[in-house]
């Protein structure tokens, strides 16, 4: 295989996801691009079901085997899709790894913890068991397990969650990988546990200089973390740029409004403003943009023809709206969105 | 509980100053943690019934491995006494020839034991391997195994080993004895195993190994089979019972081990027809089959108990 040297680190050029199933088939990943560089944190967001997971899942070749994949993912210029297992066992947990969402189920009951990190980075075999095992402990200690010497020798049900997750970003980074997808990575914990474990990711990301792809619904992590953003919606991508153009300038009425709707503390007695109503199925997509149904700013021709990406007035920022353009300069969502749901409720006390 | 990350509660260690968050915690609790096989482990040492099985099993292998070499009569061995009663000489008695039966016992009790261990162990090795193929794989792997073993079920056991072992009894050897019953009794180990891999198989680690890059292979023997251990290890116990079963009535029907050498299957055969004469020959054999197989179901139950996560208590 001959990667050539330019060749982006990570790219993904429309990739597609389709589940058959009993109903019909779900189109739940409809053209996906996009490409990464060396210490680049990209951060995807988007509600349930729009696709964010499946098209991580699909490059890591950890798609059940109904799904039919189609586009291209490369590594280093090497394709990704279609690859048989074994010669996937070779990017997968050494050139890309991958963190989950629930820290609780996916760390082996049976096993202590310091053995399976160890044996992470010993099965890539480079190190003796030994040095693997001494290793797994460094990398426990790197990622804020306290006493890690002793806790390496601990079994995960005698972790909490967030040294559990702490475990499985060490053991993501066993291998010194150069893609580090997160999926979720904070969902399942508790607040204040949160920033820890982003603290975390950040500070391993710097040290290993391993590319990010962060997948989330919360946009609060992505401004902290991300340098790039790709919103995601009905499986596929609406908009795209870098985190502060995207947040200071939507182009989007979605990503308006998902902005709209996040409480901020620098925008204190101003309205959040929700998205009404909620995504479309996957089974039957509706002709035109998918978002129309719930968009304020509607035409007929969202309802007729799907947008595609379009470039907008910024460089590198892509949103996927007809009316793009009517969106200048600063957005703010309050006057995109109406304020209607919590109209009159009785400011609390 | 918010999770603040205090320094781990370990036994007699300081609390570092600047952990990583200011939790002002203090250790916790000065609880051992307990690993899943050291609390395995306490239930089934706790499971009286058990644990007594264990120790009559031990004592009845051990004396019918090695009883046999050292009691002075040897089970071919003719004695003067023929068809005398139990006495201080003879504590079984001796059948009609004047073979002593304590000595006949011990050497059938031997060739069962042998028999019974040779079962559980490829039985249990085919069974776990088929059945973690089986549910692994799953789809056309799956049905093709399955379906050979309801095909395998559907032939009665009895025949299928009356004929097998009327070949194998040629040679007379025990060895082939246990690989026919093996051959035949794994299923049941199968299925068990295949149903929990199929469980097993959905958890998230799973999903996590692969995306570490994991081969099928270590996935099935590191992260699937570790985690059914406790219901193959009942299983086999309990195909250690049944194996010892067919054993003697193989043996009981003449198509088993065969004279010169004898089981207890054997003996009872031989003892029947005396049984209200001279019960000895009858009676002793058979409470040696009853003990053993007792004990080893007694042990599968302890050991059933001892890895159900739900038992909070232990029974007497």
């Amino acid at each position: 295989m001959t990667a050539s040297r330019r060749a982006p680190l990570l790219e993904v050029s429309d990739l597609q996801v389709e589940f058959p199933t009993e109903d019909g088939v779900v189109h739940a990943v409809r053209g996906v691009s996009y490409s990464l560089e060396a210490g680049e944190v990209l951060g995807i967001v988007g509600e349930s079901g729009s696709g964010k997971s499946v098209s991580s899942l699909a490059l890591m070749g950890l798609l059940p085997r109904g799904a039919r994949i189609s586009g291209s993912a490369k590594y280093r210029g090497d394709e990704l899709l279609g690859l048989e297992a074994r010669d996937l066992n070779v990017i997968r947990g050494k050139k890309v790894a991958m963190i989950f969402q629930d820290p609780m189920t996916s760390l082996n009951p049976v096993h202590r913890v310091g053995a399976q990190i160890g044996e992470a980075i010993w099965a890539a075999g480079v190190l003796s068991k030994g040095d693997a095992n001494k290793r797994a402990v460094e990398l426990l200690d790197l990622v804020g397990i306290p006493q890690a010497g002793s806790r390496a020798r601990s079994y995960p049900h005698e972790f909490s969650g967030g040294m559990r997750q702490r475990a499985m970003i060490a053991m993501a980074m066993a291998n010194d990988p150069d893609v580090l997808i997160a999926d979720e990575p904070t969902t399942a914990l508790d607040v204040t546990v949160q920033a820890q474990i982003l603290e975390t990711l950040r500070k391993v990301q710097g040290e290993t200089g391993a590319a990010m792809i962060l997948i989330t619904h919360d946009l609060g992590v992505v401004a902290n973390m991300s340098d790039r953003v790709m919103v995601m919606y009905a499986g596929r991508p609406v908009e795209y740029g870098t985190v502060d153009d995207l947040y200071e300038r939507p182009r989007m009425p979605y990503t308006v409004g998902l902005l709209g709707s996040l409480p901020r503390l620098d925008a204190e007695g101003e309205r959040l403003t929700p998205i009404t109503g909620s995504p479309p199925s996957l089974l039957n997509l509706p002709a035109g943009c998918p978002f129309a149904p719930r968009c304020p700013m509607v035409r007929d021709r969202c309802l007729s023809e799907e947008p595609p990406l379009y470039l907008t007035d910024e460089v590198e920022h892509v949103a996927a709206c007809h009316f793009w353009m009517e969106l200048g300069g600063e957005v703010i969502a309050t006057e995109v969105f109406e304020v209607t749901t919590v109209d009159d409720a009785e400011p609390l006390s | 509980m918010a999770d603040l990350e205090t320094p781990a509660p370990v036994a007699d260690e300081v609390v570092v100053p600047g952990g990583p968050v200011a939790g002002g915690g203090r250790g916790e609790f000065g609880v051992e943690a307990r690993s899943q096989w050291r609390m395995v482990t306490r239930r089934f040492l706790r499971h009286r019934l058990a644990m007594a099985s264990l120790v009559v099993l031990v004592l009845v292998i051990l004396l019918s491995l090695v009883g046999g070499r050292v009691w002075k009569y040897d089970y071919t061995q003719i004695t003067p006494e023929f068809s005398t009663g139990p006495s201080w000489g003879h504590p079984m008695g001796t059948d009609g020839p004047g073979h002593d039966t304590f000595a006949q016992v011990l050497r059938g009790a031997q060739k069962s034991v042998q028999i019974m261990l040779l079962v559980a162990l490829f039985s249990t090795g085919i069974g776990v391997l088929i059945g973690a193929v089986a549910g692994y794989y799953r789809g056309k792997v799956d049905a093709v195994l399955m379906r050979a073993i309801d095909l395998l079920l559907t032939i009665p056991t009895l025949a299928i080993l009356a004929v097998l072992s009327n070949k194998v009894r040629q040679s007379g050897s025990w060895f082939g004895i246990a690989l026919i019953i093996a051959a035949l009794v794994w299923t049941t180990i199968a299925r068990i195993v295949r149903a929990e891999v199929l469980s097993v198989r959905e958890k998230e680690f799973v999903e996590a190994a692969r995306a570490a890059g994991a081969n099928d292979w270590r996935i099935i023997t590191r992260h699937l089979l570790p985690n059914v251990v406790g219901s193959i290890i009942v299983a086999a116990t309990l195909t250690m019972a049944a194996a010892i079963l067919i054993e003697t009535t193989l043996s009981y029907l003449g198509l088993g081990i065969r004279v010169p050498d004898t089981s207890l299957g054997l003996l009872v055969s031989d003892g029947q027809s005396s049984a209200q004469t001279r019960p000895w020959l009858f009676y002793f054999p058979g409470l040696f089959i009853i003990i053993i197989v007792l004990c080893v179901n007694f042990i599968g139950d302890g050991l059933r108990d001892a890895f159900d996560p739900k038992q909070t208590r232990v029974r007497a």
